[in-house]
C-alpha cells in the first residue's frame, strides 16, 4: 500500500471505482434521456421509475419465476420498454403539439403513478438481490481489489453506449431517426413512418433505463425510491453535457462519475452536492453545456 | 404555456369585467366563514400552500418559466423562520422576515443561474439546485437532520399578541394571505406584469422591442422564490415544525400539481387548487402510497384532458377573467 495526497491508494482506487459504476449508471441514464429528447422533446421524468421497475422486474422474476440474473437482462428491458411503447401510444403521442413542459408535469405524474404502486406492494425498505455465481468473486490487481461484478457492470454499460452510439450515428437506421430528429415532416414525406420510429425510440430510451436497472439491482438493494433521487442527478448531468451529442452524454456520464467517485475521497462532505456545483459552474462559464449546442 | 384568456374581451358586460373583484370579494367571504366551517388549522395550513402555489404561478403562469425546485425557497424560508423563533427567540413577524429574507437570497442566486437556459433546461437547472440545497439541509447542523425543528413557539406579535390563541392566529395568516394576494395581482397588472406576459408569449419580439428580457426573468423569478418564502416561513409558525420534507422535491412537485389543478395562469386557480389537493391529502391519508398514485392520476388527466384547470374551465366557459 502507499498513499497520494495524504490517502491511502487502496481507498482512492475504491472510491474511483465506485465512481466509475455510478458513472456507468449516469451515462446509461443520461444517454436514454438524450435519445427520447431528441425525438420526442420531452424530457422523461419517469425515466428514474422505469430504472427502478428494471430492478424490480428482475427481483421479480427472481422471486416468481426463479429466473436469475442473465435472463433478467433481456426478459426485464423488453418487459419495461414494451411498457413504455403502451405508456407512448396511451398518453405521450397527445402532447406532440404541445409546449415542451406538458410532457414533463405529465412524465412527472407517471413517475409518480409507477412509484405509489411499487412502494405499496414492496414497501420502502431495500429488498437484497444475489449475484450469479458466474460474477462472484473478485481478482486483486496488485494495487486494489476488483470485484468481478463491477467489473462486468462498467464493461457491459460502457459496450451497451458505445454500441447505442454506433447505431445512431453509423447506421441506417440510426440516419432516418437523426433525420427525423431535425424534421420530422420531410422524413414523413419520404415515405418513413416516423410516428413508429418515435414510439419504438422512446420504448428503446425506456428499456435503456431498465437495463442500468438490472446491473444496479445486485450492488443497491432493489427499492421503490432508488429512482427519483438517481434521476435528479442524471437530469444535473444532462444539464452539464447538453443533450445534443449522444457520445457528450456518455463521457459526462463517466467523467462526473469519477469526479464524484474522487470528492468522497478528498472531502465527503461534498460528495452529494458535487456534481450540482459543478452544473452551477458550468451554467456560468458554458451556458449551453459542455457538449450543448446554442438553442 | 398555453392562453387561457378569452380574446372577445371587448363584449363582456359590466359585472364581466369587474369577475376578478367579485370572486376576491368571494374568496374573503369564504375565509371569514372558513373557521366555523371547518378546523382553522386546517385552513391556515391550505392558506399558506395557497399563497405558495400562487407565487409558483407567478412564474409558470405568466412568465412561462417552469420552476421545479420551488421546494427550495418553501423549505429554506421554513427553516430559518423555525430556528429564528426558536434558537433566537425572534418574534414571530420578525422570525417570518428572516425566513422570508432566506428565500429572497436563495431565489437571487437560483434564478440568475437558471435564466440562463429555457424551457425544460430551467426546469431542471431548478430542480437539480433545490435538490442540492436538500442534501445541505440534510447535512446541516441547525436544521436538525432527520427530526427538523420541532415545537416551535407560535410567540407574540410584535411582542403583544399571544399567538397560541388559534383566533389571533387565524387572523394573522390570512391577513398575510391576502396581502401577498393582492401584492401579486398588483404585479400581475402592472406594465412590469405587462412585460412578462410579452416574454411568455414571445421573448424573442420582446427583446427585439428592446427589453431586458433577462432582468425581467430574474425580477419575476425573485419575488416568487420570496412569496414562496413568505409561504413557507409562516407555515413554519403556524406548524410549529420544519422538516425535510419541505425542502425535498416531492414538496416541488405537490405545488406544481395544486397550480394545475386549479389552473395555470389564473390568479384564482392556485387558491383552488391547494385546498382541493390539501384536502384530498387530508381526506385520503389512510389510503398510504395510493395517495401518491392519485397525484400521479391528476397529473396525468390534467394535462392530458383539463390543461386549463378548474378555474381555468370555468372561466373559459363563463367567458370572463378569474
Amino acid at each position: 500500500m502507499f498513499t497520494i495526497f495524504g490517502v491511502p491508494s487502496g481507498a482512492l482506487f475504491g472510491q474511483l471505482l465506485i465512481g466509475l459504476i455510478n458513472g456507468s449508471f449516469y451515462a446509461l441514464l443520461s444517454l436514454g434521456l438524450a435519445v427520447i429528447f431528441g425525438m420526442l422533446n420531452i424530457i422523461n421524468f419517469a425515466h428514474g421509475a422505469q430504472y427502478m421497475l428494471g430492478a424490480l422486474t428482475a427481483y421479480m422474476l427472481l422471486q416468481f419465476a426463479g429466473l436469475g440474473y442473465w435472463p433478467s437482462l433481456i426478459i426485464a428491458p423488453l418487459v419495461v420498454g414494451a411498457l413504455g411503447i403502451v405508456i407512448e401510444r396511451c398518453f405521450l403521442q397527445w402532447l406532440h403539439n404541445l409546449d415542451h413542459l406538458y410532457g414533463l408535469l405529465l412524465t412527472f405524474g407517471l413517475a409518480l403513478i409507477i412509484e405509489g404502486v411499487s412502494r405499496h406492494y414492496f414497501g420502502t425498505a431495500g429488498l437484497p438481490y444475489t449475484l450469479p455465481d458466474s460474477l462472484q468473486g473478485g481478482r486483486n490487481l496488485g494495487f486494489m481489489f476488483l470485484p468481478n461484478y463491477r467489473a462486468w457492470v462498467i464493461v457491459a454499460s460502457l459496450t451497451v453506449c458505445l454500441v447505442t452510439w454506433f447505431l445512431i450515428e453509423r447506421t441506417r437506421i440510426g440516419a432516418y431517426l437523426r433525420a427525423a430528429t431535425e424534421n420530422p415532416t420531410l422524413v414523413r414525406a419520404f415515405g418513413i413512418n416516423v410516428p413508429r420510429m418515435i414510439t419504438l425510440t422512446y420504448g428503446f430510451g425506456v428499456a435503456l433505463a431498465a437495463f442500468a436497472g438490472v446491473m444496479a439491482a445486485p450492488i443497491y438493494n432493489v427499492s421503490p425510491n432508488m429512482g427519483s433521487e438517481l434521476i435528479i442527478v442524471v437530469f444535473a448531468v444532462v444539464v452539464i453535457g447538453g443533450m445534443g451529442s449522444i457520445l457528450g452524454a456518455i463521457v459526462t456520464g463517466f467523467a462526473l462519475g469519477i469526479v464524484e467517485g474522487l470528492t468522497k475521497v478528498f472531502f465527503p462532505e461534498a460528495s452529494n452536492t458535487v456534481i450540482f456545483v459543478i452544473m452551477a459552474i458550468v451554467l456560468l462559464v458554458r451556458p449551453a453545456g459542455l457538449f450543448g449546442r446554442r438553442a | 404555456m398555453e392562453r387561457v384568456i378569452d380574446p372577445m374581451a371587448e363584449q363582456r358586460s359590466a359585472w364581466r369585467q369587474q369577475s376578478e373583484t367579485i370572486a376576491f370579494v368571494i374568496m374573503a367571504a369564504a375565509l371569514v366563514v372558513a373557521p366555523f366551517v371547518t378546523y382553522p388549522l386546517f385552513v391556515m395550513q391550505a392558506l399558506c400552500f395557497a399563497l405558495f402555489a400562487c407565487a409558483f404561478n407567478l412564474l409558470i403562469g405568466y412568465v412561462g418559466l417552469l420552476s421545479f425546485g420551488h421546494a427550495l425557497y418553501f423549505g429554506w424560508a421554513s427553516y430559518v423562520s423555525a430556528y429564528a423563533a426558536k434558537a433566537w427567540g425572534l418574534t414571530p413577524e420578525l422570525a417570518i422576515l428572516a425566513g422570508t429574507l432566506t428565500a429572497a437570497v436563495c431565489g437571487a442566486i437560483a434564478g440568475s443561474l437558471a435564466i440562463r437556459r429555457q424551457g425544460i433546461y430551467f426546469a431542471m437547472i431548478t430542480l437539480a439546485l433545490a435538490q442540492m440545497m436538500y442534501f445541505v439541509a440534510v447535512r446541516a447542523k441547525f436544521t436538525g437532520g432527520e427530526d427538523g425543528i420541532q415545537s416551535v413557539p407560535r410567540g407574540h406579535l410584535f411582542g403583544l399578541i399571544e399567538l397560541r390563541d388559534q383566533w389571533a392566529m387565524y387572523v394573522v395568516v390570512a391577513a398575510i394571505f391576502l396581502g401577498s394576494f393582492l401584492f401579486i395581482y398588483r404585479i400581475i397588472h402592472s406594465p412590469f406584469g405587462e412585460v412578462l406576459k410579452a416574454i411568455r408569449e414571445n421573448e424573442t419580439r420582446a427583446i427585439s422591442l428592446g427589453y431586458k428580457t433577462d432582468r425581467y426573468k430574474l425580477m419575476a423569478f425573485v419575488l416568487s422564490a420570496t412569496l414562496a418564502g413568505v409561504a413557507g416561513s409562516t407555515k413554519a409558525i403556524v406548524v410549529g415544525i420544519a422538516s425535510l420534507t419541505d425542502v425535498n422535491w416531492p414538496m416541488s412537485g405537490e405545488v406544481v400539481l395544486m397550480s394545475l389543478v386549479g389552473g395555470l395562469g389564473t390568479i384564482f386557480g392556485p387558491v383552488v387548487g391547494s385546498f382541493v389537493i390539501v384536502t384530498m391529502q387530508y381526506k385520503f391519508a389512510f389510503l398510504g402510497e395510493w395517495v401518491l398514485v392519485i397525484q400521479g392520476v391528476i397529473f396525468v388527466a390534467c394535462v392530458l384532458l383539463f390543461r386549463r384547470g378548474l378555474v381555468g374551465e370555468l372561466a373559459h366557459w363563463l367567458r370572463i377573467k378569474l
